[in-house]
């Protein structure tokens, strides 16, 4: 009989972010995404940058999440992301910020000074973080999404 | 006997000093909050690698085929020992010291050699001419995540070169305010006897310990990126924890002396008055009997 639920952990260096009992998760992985749930083979892969969800009770949280690893087993999943953040500390004014400077630093394709993987990586953060953070419902209007404070 | 001039200096000198240790406490204790915090938030992390590399090295085939993974007999050691960056922190930099030299005899059979981390630790080594192999100063008073990934990336390459069969790391972990516990880890290689011993460190549940993973990409892309950064954290985490523990380690010691300045300061005023009482009543005396020898 295999259990029902598991533990997911995701940690970053500068803190832990979530720590739960959960009954499933869709974790993104380099190249896609997995969904996991308890009893799920050993598996061990290299993290991407995308949304992290998982359910718990009858609610579904979501997180962002980049780089780093991940373990999956039985009983306990580990995220070791490079950074993360729960959908309610995404600072949204900033991320737009992040993508409009990203979008135009690859829309001069011949300027010597940028860094193109370093740009493309920074796009990607900032729409992930807009992304999930539009699914969660919070308005993309500056001076909102500030739920840190 | 001491003039009441001699004690006033002696007080003002005192109070200088307690000024000092205040100040020196005060800045210590700013420091410390946010040397505590860092240390204290990478924790789930850096045990989190920990826990996964130990797992990951009881599954795979063959772990020796990665050159950070491989056992060899130990013959030559490398430990890193870390200090704090200044004195005036009570005991801090020589227990810490005493324990790696402690060490350094109990390895004394096989051929040790030292990467010294903080200047204390710098001083303490080149003073006794020891092998150094490396030194890093200016590290502890601010962890940094950099300056770790630089001696982390020594550390390997020492390794990977067969020029050390084993690493240890030694330094003061943060408890609390009061208290720092000494450590000494083997960072390299990692043991695997230990690992697959279901116990203690694989919590029961992760019983299916000899399947070996699926892998999303091939396992030595993976490890080459995993192994590393488990070097570089645990790393971070002894600068971290250190930082962390100095700074306590001066805060308490700054609070003590800033006391017994008190202390002193209270003693030497009560016996400055009594000095003084003593004057007046000589003179009083002085008086009377000169007035009476007069009348």
């Amino acid at each position: 009989m295999l259990p029902e639920k598991f533990t997911l952990e995701v940690v970053t260096p500068a803190r832990l972010v979530v720590r739960e009992t959960v009954s499933g998760a869709q974790i993104p992985v380099r190249g896609g995404y997995i969904g996991v749930l308890a009893g799920h083979t050993p598996l061990l892969a290299e993290m991407g940058i995308g949304e992290l969800s998982y359910h718990a009770g009858s609610r579904t949280y979501s997180c962002t999440s980049m780089g780093g690893f991940v373990e999956v087993l039985a009983d306990r999943v580990i995220v070791l992301a490079d950074s993360a953040e729960r959908v309610e500390e995404i600072d949204v004014p900033r991320a737009q910020a992040a993508r409009d400077r990203a979008q135009k630093r690859l829309a001069a394709p011949n300027d010597p000074n940028v860094d193109w993987k370093r740009a493309e990586e920074a796009l990607e953060r900032a729409q992930v973080r807009l992304q999930v953070a539009a699914k969660a419902g919070v308005p993309s209007v500056a001076d909102s999404g500030h739920a840190a404070s | 006997m001491p003039t009441l001039l001699d004690f006033r200096r002696r007080i003002r000198s005192v109070r200088n000093t307690q000024q000092i240790t205040r100040a020196m406490k005060f800045i210590a204790a700013a420091r410390l909050r946010r040397a505590q915090e860092t240390a204290l938030s990478l924790r789930p992390y850096a045990g989190g690698i920990r826990e996964v590399l130990r797992s990951a090295m009881s599954r795979i085939e063959n772990p020796e085929q990665f050159p950070l993974l491989a056992q060899r007999p130990e013959e030559r050691v490398l430990v890193l020992v870390t200090s704090g960056e200044r004195g005036l922190c009570g005991a801090f930099n020589a227990n810490v010291l005493r324990r790696a030299f402690e060490f350094l005899r109990e390895k004394n059979d096989k051929s040790v050699e030292v990467i010294a981390i903080a200047k204390k630790s710098r001083d303490s080594f080149r003073k006794r001419s020891w092998k150094i192999a490396a030194e890093y100063v200016d590290v502890t008073t601010r962890a940094d995540l950099g300056k770790a990934r630089e001696i982390a990336a020594e550390v390997m390459k020492i390794y990977e070169a067969h020029q050390a069969d084993s690493v240890y790391l030694i330094y003061n972990e943060y408890r609390n305010v009061l208290m720092q516990t000494l450590r000494v880890e083997k960072l390299l290689p990692l043991e695997r006897a230990a690992l697959a011993t279901p116990g203690k460190n694989s919590p029961p549940a992760s019983s299916a310990d000899a399947v070996d993973y699926i892998y999303e990409q091939p396992a030595a892309e993976i490890f080459n990126k995993l192994v590393p950064r488990y070097v570089e954290m645990q790393i971070y985490r002894m600068l971290a924890e250190t930082s962390a523990a100095e700074h306590a380690a001066r805060m308490t010691a700054m609070e003590s002396a800033t006391s017994n300045a008190s202390d002193v300061i209270d003693a030497l005023t009560l016996h400055m008055n009594k000095v003084r009482q003593a004057a007046i009543t000589r003179e009083i005396i002085e008086v009377v009997s000169g007035a009476a020898s007069a009348g």
